[in-house]
């Protein structure tokens, strides 16, 4: 089973990105779980939402307090929130940032990525709503999930020219995620 | 025992809880839906009134009401007029309904409602436990628990059945986890509109309120007929137990699903060790049955479906050969220090040959989470009982003593 944690603040859509998330694993052909750290939502709050991915079905109910993967939507929440704890030493942490990895001192032996999805979003999308953004940036990193099926994911949930912009930014975080690797 | 059946990927969709239970209602054809948005509840309100203004119920009407209070007592309406009715709340919108409980039960009304549990007030709490729906035991509703989505909006089609069904006539509550069950996202089959159809004929009221044929429901009863009608209602709850099985075996033979009739059981064969609980918990129980089961811990599951009616036979059948039997509450009877389901398994094991011990364990009030680390450790001071004798008998789980 692979558990990805993703941080953001109230208005940014992490829960919305743990769901897409879970529809594209579910096309994927895996069994797939998300839901939100259930709180009172308040805009730029720091929120959390959780998404489980597993060949077989899910039955675990509890929060993930040991991801795979963490998702952070805005730097800023590092001051405030331990994003890496728990975070598997074999794991990936995926930072919304125009800095380089090493700019970030984090408390884990994972992987840390940054990836500017705030660029991205307001290059091809025209608002710095990152959260699809950073799913692109998630399955370039990591390969657990196939960027068509994200995007398919986006597309059902946001139909029309919104959709179409957001699939074509996922794409090309991906595509940097990808060439970041190689 | 669990779950038989194939899963079919191909059939499944990935939607929330709450969209679910939605969809679920609108295949069993509803005539008449009053509700009043409370959360965790309300995503499930407005999906029903969105499918009813785009046309997707047919022949049913949405009320909007100012209150809990008055939405059940709007469906004490519809319902005795013949029509099929639905509402669902939590927490303290369901406490508010306390008085109208009674009346739809004692008025044998059918009514289905969905109750997303939630903790009550004060201190103020959205998150997650039954104090809410056990705090109505006494009303007359058939309770029943789910343990993830796709029973849950499978139990919604049962319940119906369950009600309506001539030998029992009672109202039915399905009780989902709040948030826990009603905000996630998970893969199921949703609710088929075909075969609800086959399995869920339209609602045949024995007796309706006309002015053609004029009747009187919820009468005056003085103290020569109050008690007879006690009696009956209690019989209609006795007749329940065995629909309720009959109604998962129907299901099952149409739609292929199954998750336990009263109860289901898992791992339970050769346990030593039984875990009683009911809603989200359940999925959380196995897997740490499941690790537990490699060390080769002797440790079951009694899924607990029905609440109310009391499944008191099925239980003590179940942990008939158990040495200890371990009960998880999201509740607390305050005065008693026990949890309800911990207090009934004690007391229909009582004055039976079987003397297994019980231990009872309040769990995740207010939403805390439940780990499966929370389970082991309850295990383990089960295999500790079984040597050495109960300490405890009952107590809170996981509590913070610096807070106190």
């Amino acid at each position: 089973m692979k558990e990805i944690r993703i941080h953001g603040r109230g208005g940014q859509g992490s829960v919305t990105a743990a769901e897409l998330l879970a529809v594209a694993a579910f096309a994927d052909g895996k069994f797939s779980q998300a839901f939100p750290a259930f709180g009172v939502e308040r805009r730029g709050a720091p929120v959390q939402a959780f998404t489980r991915i597993n060949d077989e079905p899910i039955r675990l109910r509890s929060q993930i307090y040991e991801p795979d993967y963490v998702i952070v939507q805005d730097p800023t929440l590092i001051e405030v929130v331990d994003v890496a704890g728990g975070l598997k030493d074999d794991g990936t942490i995926i930072i919304n940032s125009d800095f380089d990895p090493s700019h970030f001192k984090l408390d884990t032996k994972a992987k840390v990525v940054t990836v500017n999805a705030t660029k991205i979003a307001l290059d091809i999308i025209g608002r710095p709503i990152v959260n699809t953004v950073l799913l692109g940036a998630f399955a370039g990193a990591t390969g657990e999930i196939r960027p068509e099926s994200i995007k398919k994911a986006v597309k059902e949930r946001f139909p029309g020219k919104v959709g179409d912009r957001n699939a074509e930014a996922i794409q090309q975080a991906y595509d940097m995620m990808k060439e970041a690797k190689a | 025992m669990t779950p038989k059946g194939d899963l079919k990927m191909d059939k499944m969709v990935v939607v929330e809880g709450s969209y679910a239970v939605a969809h679920a209602v609108k295949v069993c054809r509803p005539n008449v839906i009053s509700a009043y948005p409370i959360t965790p509840q309300t995503h499930i309100v407005e999906d029903l009134a969105k499918f009813i203004a785009d046309g997707e119920i047919q022949n049913c009407e949405c009320i909007n009401v100012e209150s809990e209070f008055s939405a059940l007592s709007a469906l004490v309406g519809s319902s005795a007029v013949g029509a099929r009715s639905y509402s669902a709340t939590t927490s303290q919108g369901l406490e508010l309904m306390h008085e109208v409980l009674f009346n739809v039960a004692g008025m044998r009304l059918p009514i289905v409602m969905t109750v997303a549990n939630r903790a009550v007030s004060a201190p103020i709490n959205i998150w997650n436990d039954h104090q809410d729906a056990i705090s109505q035991r006494d009303t007359g509703w058939i309770q029943l628990y789910g343990e993830n989505i796709q029973e849950v909006s499978d139990m919604t089609a049962q319940a119906f059945k369950i009600a309506e069904d001539k030998d029992i006539l009672m109202p039915a509550m399905v009780c989902m986890d709040g948030f826990i069950l009603s905000h996630v996202y998970e893969p199921l089959v949703m609710l088929e509109q075909d075969l609800t159809d086959e399995f869920l004929p339209s609602y045949e009221p024995l007796n309706i309120l006309d002015p053609k044929k004029p009747l009187s429901f919820g009468a005056f009863a003085d103290p020569n007929y109050y008690t007879e009608f006690r009696y009956m209602q209690q019989k209609a709850m006795t007749n329940a137990l065995k629909k309720i099985e009959d109604a998962a075996d129907e299901f099952y033979d149409l739609f292929g699903r199954y998750y336990g009739g009263l109860i289901d059981e898992y791992q339970t064969e050769d346990a030593d060790i039984i875990l009683m609980a009911m809603g989200s918990i359940i999925g959380t129980i196995k897997d740490t049955i499941d690790k537990l089961r490699q060390k080769g811990v002797k440790v079951g599951l009694l899924k607990v479906r029905a609440f109310r009616p009391f499944p008191a036979e099925a239980i003590r059948k179940a942990v008939k050969d158990a040495k200890i039997v371990v009960v998880l509450d999201k509740n607390i009877s305050l005065g008693l220090n026990e949890g309800a389901l911990f207090t009934e398994t004690k007391s229909c094991l009582y004055n039976t040959s079987n003397h297994v011990p019980v231990v009872g364990y309040m769990i995740g009030h207010g939403g805390r989470d439940i780990r499966m680390s929370t389970i082991e450790n309850i295990i383990s001071e089960a295999q500790e009982v079984m040597k050495s004798g109960i300490k405890v008998e009952s107590q809170f789980t996981d509590l913070r003593e610096e807070l106190l």
